[in-house]
């Protein structure tokens, strides 16, 4: 609960921000591909969520096809330093570091995994956009 | 000499929540919030590891040399780990091991790795559940449960699994290694849910001696199968009656 009181207040403060003048909040970088058909808002709050869920589904499933790989979050939310090369985490650019920074999170992921994109890497291809009756059904079921 | 039977039980055991739930629902859902559940789109994922396949490695003794070790910077390569400094504590998901029978003067190679257990010792007594068996016999250490507790390297006969001692940077992308976790070989489970080959495999074949074999030991039509149902092969420790899925032959 606690979590989720955090996460709204700072997800009401990003949602605030443009109205306050400055720099409040972290500015978050811009990604490239298809944006997340849940919209901004529901990956700010609910991207671990979804990562940890897909993770168990690679690795005992072995199902390499999931949506929320977070080998494809690097991929596409790559930020490019001064070299123009991608940044890594220990970079305080790091799209996965410009929230949590400003939010105290620490997370533990890249002690393990790389956090600039492989250019060999082929699985990051976002799997197809659903049509829109599968968007619809979706959204039916995410506001009963 | 009395082989164990090459087969691949799915004891009441290995079923999971996630089995449970898949059988019955069509559409995998997760709860987000009291009420809010998020599909996944794209009907039926593709779950590759298949309770009908058990993967398996045949390995002919005769074919490989002792002066030869593409298997091991093969693996070394493709999972991004160091050959190592200090066999004692460096990471090792594939080693060569020379012996000599004392006999008869004898002498052998082998490549010795992770030998996928059905009955595998580390699992039992992981206590996170961080060691599992995957449906398709392929045994791993799901690092995220990992507490780095080491019961498993103890339990293992093979010695096939080591400890990241120190911390690493620039992992791959598909093996992510870091530290106070236990890893071993994989059977380069990235490549093999891709219909792929082992990278020890793949490199046995081509630099090396052809000694190396992988297929799917339930298939009669596998190439690994019938080899094993024409040739004599051994399991190590055979005593121990683990039923291991890597199986030498000309030993
Ligand atoms: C101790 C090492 C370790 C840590 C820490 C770790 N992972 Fe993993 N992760 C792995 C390994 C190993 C795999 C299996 C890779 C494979 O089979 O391709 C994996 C796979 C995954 C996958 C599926 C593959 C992919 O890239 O999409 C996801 C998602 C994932 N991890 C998410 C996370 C998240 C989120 C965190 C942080 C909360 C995390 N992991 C922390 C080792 C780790
Ligand atoms: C196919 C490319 C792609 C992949 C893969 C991807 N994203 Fe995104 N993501 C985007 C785009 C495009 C946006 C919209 C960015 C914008 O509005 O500037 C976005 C937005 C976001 C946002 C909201 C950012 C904001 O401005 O509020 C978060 C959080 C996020 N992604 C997290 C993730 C995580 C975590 C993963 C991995 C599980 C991931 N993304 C994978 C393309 C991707
Ligand atoms: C839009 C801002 C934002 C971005 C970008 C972002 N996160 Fe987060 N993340 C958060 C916030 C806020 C929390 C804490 C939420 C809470 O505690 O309820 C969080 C929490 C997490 C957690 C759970 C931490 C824990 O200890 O429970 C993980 C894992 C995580 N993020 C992974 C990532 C990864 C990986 C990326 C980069 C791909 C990323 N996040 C990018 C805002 C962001």
């Amino acid at each position: 609960m606690r979590r989720l009181v955090v996460a709204l207040l700072f997800v009401t403060g990003l949602l605030a921000l443009p109205a306050m003048a400055g720099d409040l909040g972290p500015v978050i970088p811009k990604a490239t591909g298809v944006a997340h058909i849940e919209g901004n808002l529901f990956m700010r709050i609910n991207h671990m969520k979804l990562m940890v869920h897909d993770r168990d589904m690679t690795v005992h499933e072995g199902d390499r096809q999931v949506k929320y790989s977070l080998k494809a979050c690097v991929e596409c939310h790559a930020v490019n330093g001064h070299d123009a090369q991608p940044v890594a985490v220990t970079s305080e650019k790091h799209f996965c570091r410009v929230c949590h920074d400003y939010a105290a999170v620490k997370i533990d992921c890249f002690e393990c995994h790389n956090s600039k994109p492989q250019i060999s890497s082929s699985a990051l291809l976002k799997p197809e956009m659903p049509d829109s009756t599968e968007i619809a059904a979706y959204l039916k079921e995410a506001t009963q | 000499m009395n082989l164990p039977a090459l087969k691949f039980s799915k004891t009441p055991r290995d079923m999971n929540r996630r089995d449970f739930l898949r059988s019955g629902a069509a559409l995998a859902t997760i709860t987000l919030a009291p009420g809010v559940t998020l599909m996944s789109f794209g009907g039926e994922a593709a779950a590759n590891a298949d309770a009908g396949k058990r993967w398996g490695l045949l390995i002919d003794v005769n074919k490989c040399s002792q002066d030869c070790s593409a298997c091991v910077s093969a693996c070394s390569k493709e999972n991004g780990w160091k050959l190592p400094e200090n066999p004692e504590t460096d990471a090792q998901w594939i080693r060569k091991v020379d012996l000599k029978d004392l006999l008869t003067g004898r002498e052998s190679s082998l490549p010795m790795m992770c030998q996928h257990c059905e009955d595998a010792p580390c699992v039992d007594v992981c206590p996170t559940g961080a060691s599992f068996k995957r449906k398709d016999g392929i045994v791993l250490v799901d690092k995220h449960a990992c507490i780095g507790c080491r019961y498993c390297m103890m339990a293992c006969p093979y010695k096939a699994r080591s400890f990241i001692h120190e911390p690493l940077t620039d992992q791959k992308a598909h093996a992510p290694r870091g530290k106070g976790t236990v890893e071993s070989c994989t059977l380069c489970v990235h490549k093999v849910d891709a219909g792929g080959t082992p990278a020890c495999v793949e490199a046995c074949n081509t630099t090396g001696n052809g000694a190396m074999m992988f297929g799917d030991l339930n298939d009669p039509e596998s190439d690994i199968a019938k080899a094993l149902l024409a040739y004599p092969s051994i399991a190590l420790r055979a005593d121990l009656g683990l039923n291991p899925g890597v199986r030498y032959s000309n030993l």
